[in-house]
């Protein structure tokens, strides 16, 4: 990415026009997409994309995004986009290869900040080995959109198995590194909270870690990225879908003492807060020390699935928590 | 996290259950006034960890548990009128009043913002001159010095779009109230710790002498509990009836008299109805004559199209001590965060809230 001369300067911000199928939007195409991504250059409905793979399938996901900020400490909504999908990829044992993207652009929004997403984006897939194909612009009216909103779809090589139909009891539970970060980016940045050191958001590619743990495959069990409702939703997902009883150990959840802060302050719990970069790894009990130095040398065990059902915390304290899926919103306190 | 951290040490936790052990002679009923003690209590499993002689009853002290449904109400008849921009702490959106709250409300159309501050409420009024804001003022003797002061930035910036739906509730009457009922329990009280930061306990000491019950200023992580606690046993034990102030790395005997101030200067004393526990006077608190501008029930008087009390919900035993959670016929089946009776399903700080997340058995028997 060398090249940083913004080439769309004549037109400051997308009007409705460029949205209209013309003339306007071949120029945003043109000027914006095809300069960032090397692939809108090519003028068809679709893309052939070649698979090396003869295995016959293919793994295929698809999310859309929907964050403000568009721009936060540690990402953006375009690298989010591009890391979230191919993420979803790599939970499946899925290396990621050709990705879509469908943005849907509000009336009013400056094309720089469009540029520099779509270099992003670029940025995002070119780091993980993934090609951006095909992609689609919609502009929307003023207030009928928030900036930026994206779909990203992605279509990824299996290279071994992942499913919670294959956790067993006795397995261990790993975590691949400290919790809550990207929601307390957010957080931070839209109350505007001023910080000693800002919170970066953990936006990151899980495809490297999964690649390390394919020699280990015939062990692990599962893996499951932490999103939205953060690791206890993750965990209750998990527990659901393999219809086991997850026991963990509150202390052992790494969380930093930034995000610890910040959660306090606003009365949120961190195993409840969302995260973009980290997973769960199921794994039989045997081969927990090879797969957690695989993972990296922030993976920590935090508990074991057991028979039974649901998931529970327990604390050094004595107390146990039940970790639910998150109901709606995670709501901070009054006071 | 300093001053947090060492509060959660569960070696040092062991040595004052030893030690309340030792002083314990026989049953003894302790109220923890405040809905994050409470919260805090279930959270660390610091009720099973006491000996058994201590049963501890979940007090009022939520703010979002104990205003009245007639309140959700006139907040969402507000919402939805046009032109007007509701603003409140998150936990009060998802409170049921008769026959909706104000996440549906916000779903339907209305304008609803969630803030963390009534001043940023004032900075919205300032943004959008051609709507009304009004900020659902809720809480305890903690958020009424920020309301306070939001309306004296909205006068010296001379807003007319801002004005405030006003709940405050006040907690040394509920403690009476709670004390002087017929069929009280209660021996000792745990107050509020950062209810008292900003009002000191000067106010508890009257309250003291006039009930003859022990009150222990207590904080909200698990050891400060746990001195808390130790502390009302031991006066129990001494037949002592007087202030203790286990919280005193914030807590002074003054409190926050800035603060104090402000209340006083914006709001006075008034009647107010508390879920569970009725009307109490003066246990509320209302704008003043010189500031009826600001306040949204005078300038627009809202009227909910029904009010009535969800008969099903037992919320009022529950905030009283009379029943436990998890005791209500509903706890875990019918009544569940995903569709709450009640304001104590709702508020993190409920203690139907706290049980249902906390107690694993408790769930198990009733899902």
């Amino acid at each position: 990415m060398a090249e940083c001369r913004f080439p769309f300067a004549k037109y400051p911000i997308v009007t409705l026009a460029h949205g209209a199928g013309g003339r306007f939007t071949q120029q945003l195409i043109d000027d914006i997409f095809s300069a960032a991504l090397p692939h809108a250059q090519v003028r068809h409905d679709g893309a052939l994309v070649e698979l090396t793979d003869r295995s016959g399938t293919v793994v295929m996901s698809t999310d859309s995004y929907v964050v403000k900020p568009l721009f936060f400490p540690g990402g953006d909504i375009a690298s989010l986009a591009v890391t979230g999908t191919c993420n979803d990829l790599a939970m499946c044992g899925a290396q990621p290869k050709a990705l879509s993207c469908g943005w849907i652009i509000e009336e009013g929004f400056p094309t720089r900040k469009l540029y520099d997403l779509a270099r992003s984006m670029a940025a995002a897939a070119v780091e993980v080995g993934a090609d951006v194909v095909t992609g689609d612009t919609k502009v929307v009216e003023k207030q009928h959109g928030d900036g930026v909103y994206l779909n990203v779809t992605g279509i990824g090589m299996p290279r071994f198995a992942s499913h919670p139909d294959r956790i067993r009891a006795g397995a261990a539970v790993l975590l691949s590194g400290d919790v809550g970060r990207h929601g307390c980016a957010i957080l931070t940045q839209r109350e505007d909270l001023q910080l000693q050191e800002p919170i970066l958001s953990d936006c990151a590619h899980l495809w490297p870690q999964v690649q390390r743990l394919q020699p280990l495959a015939a062990s692990v069990h599962c893996l499951r990225d932490l999103t939205r409702g953060g690791l206890a939703t993750a965990l209750a997902e998990l527990s659901e879908a393999s219809a086991t009883a997850i026991v963990i150990d509150r202390e052992r959840v790494p969380v930093s003492d930034a995000v610890a802060s910040v959660c306090e302050l606003f009365g949120l719990d961190p195993l409840y807060v969302a995260n973009e970069g980290r997973m769960v790894v199921i794994c039989e009990d045997g081969a927990e020390e090879m797969v957690r130095a695989a993972m990296g040398a922030d993976a920590v065990c935090i508990g074991r699935v057991e028979s039974g059902r649901g998931v529970v915390a327990n604390s050094a304290f004595g107390g146990s928590q039940v970790l639910d899926r998150l109901s709606g919103e995670q709501l901070p306190r009054i006071c | 996290m300093k001053y947090l951290e060492e509060f959660r040490d569960p070696a040092l936790a062991r040595v004052v259950l030893q030690r309340i052990e030792r002083e314990l002679t026989g049953p003894r009923v302790l109220m923890e006034v405040c809905g994050g003690q409470t919260h805090s209590i279930i959270r660390h499993g610091i009720d099973q960890l006491l000996p058994q002689g201590i049963e501890l009853i979940h007090g009022p002290g939520c703010p979002v548990c104990v205003t009245p449904i007639a309140c959700i109400d006139e907040a969402v008849a507000l919402a939805e009128t046009p032109g007007m921009i509701l603003a409140t702490f998150a936990d009060m959106l998802r409170v049921p009043g008769s026959d909706s709250d104000l996440l549906a409300a916000r779903a339907r159309g209305a304008d609803v913002r969630s803030l963390y501050s009534p001043l940023d409420a004032v900075r919205l009024a300032q943004e959008n001159p051609r709507s009304q804001v009004i900020f659902f003022a809720v809480g305890f003797e903690t958020t009424a010095p920020a309301n306070a002061l939001s309306v004296l930035q909205a006068e010296s910036a001379g807003l007319d779009n801002f004005s405030l739906l006003v709940s405050q509730v006040m907690v040394p009457p509920a403690i009476e109230a709670i004390a002087t009922a017929a069929d009280n329990r209660v021996q000792a009280f745990l107050a509020a710790g950062h209810v008292c930061t900003v009002m000191g306990y000067w106010q508890y000491e009257h309250l003291t002498a006039r009930l003859g019950t022990p009150i222990v200023i207590t904080g909200f992580e698990p050891l400060d509990l746990l001195l808390g606690i130790e502390a009302a046993v031991a006066q129990l034990e001494k037949g002592q009836a007087r202030v203790d102030n286990q919280y005193a790395r914030c807590v002074t005997r003054d409190g926050n008299r800035e603060a104090q101030a402000l209340m006083d200067q914006v709001f006075a004393a008034s009647l107010q109805q508390w879920r569970g526990l009725g009307d109490l006077a003066a246990s509320g608190l209302r704008l003043r004559e010189g500031y009826a501008r600001f306040d949204a029930r005078r300038r627009f008087s809202p009227r909910p199209a029904t009010t009535e009390t969800r008969s099903d919900c037992r919320a009022g035993e529950v905030l009283t001590g009379r029943i436990k959670p998890d005791q209500c016929p509903h706890f875990g089946g019918r009544c569940t965060p995903d569709s709450p009776l009640g304001a104590t399903m709702v508020s993190a700080e409920g203690a139907c809230a706290a049980y249902y997340r906390y107690r694993p058995l408790a769930q198990a028997h009733h899902g």
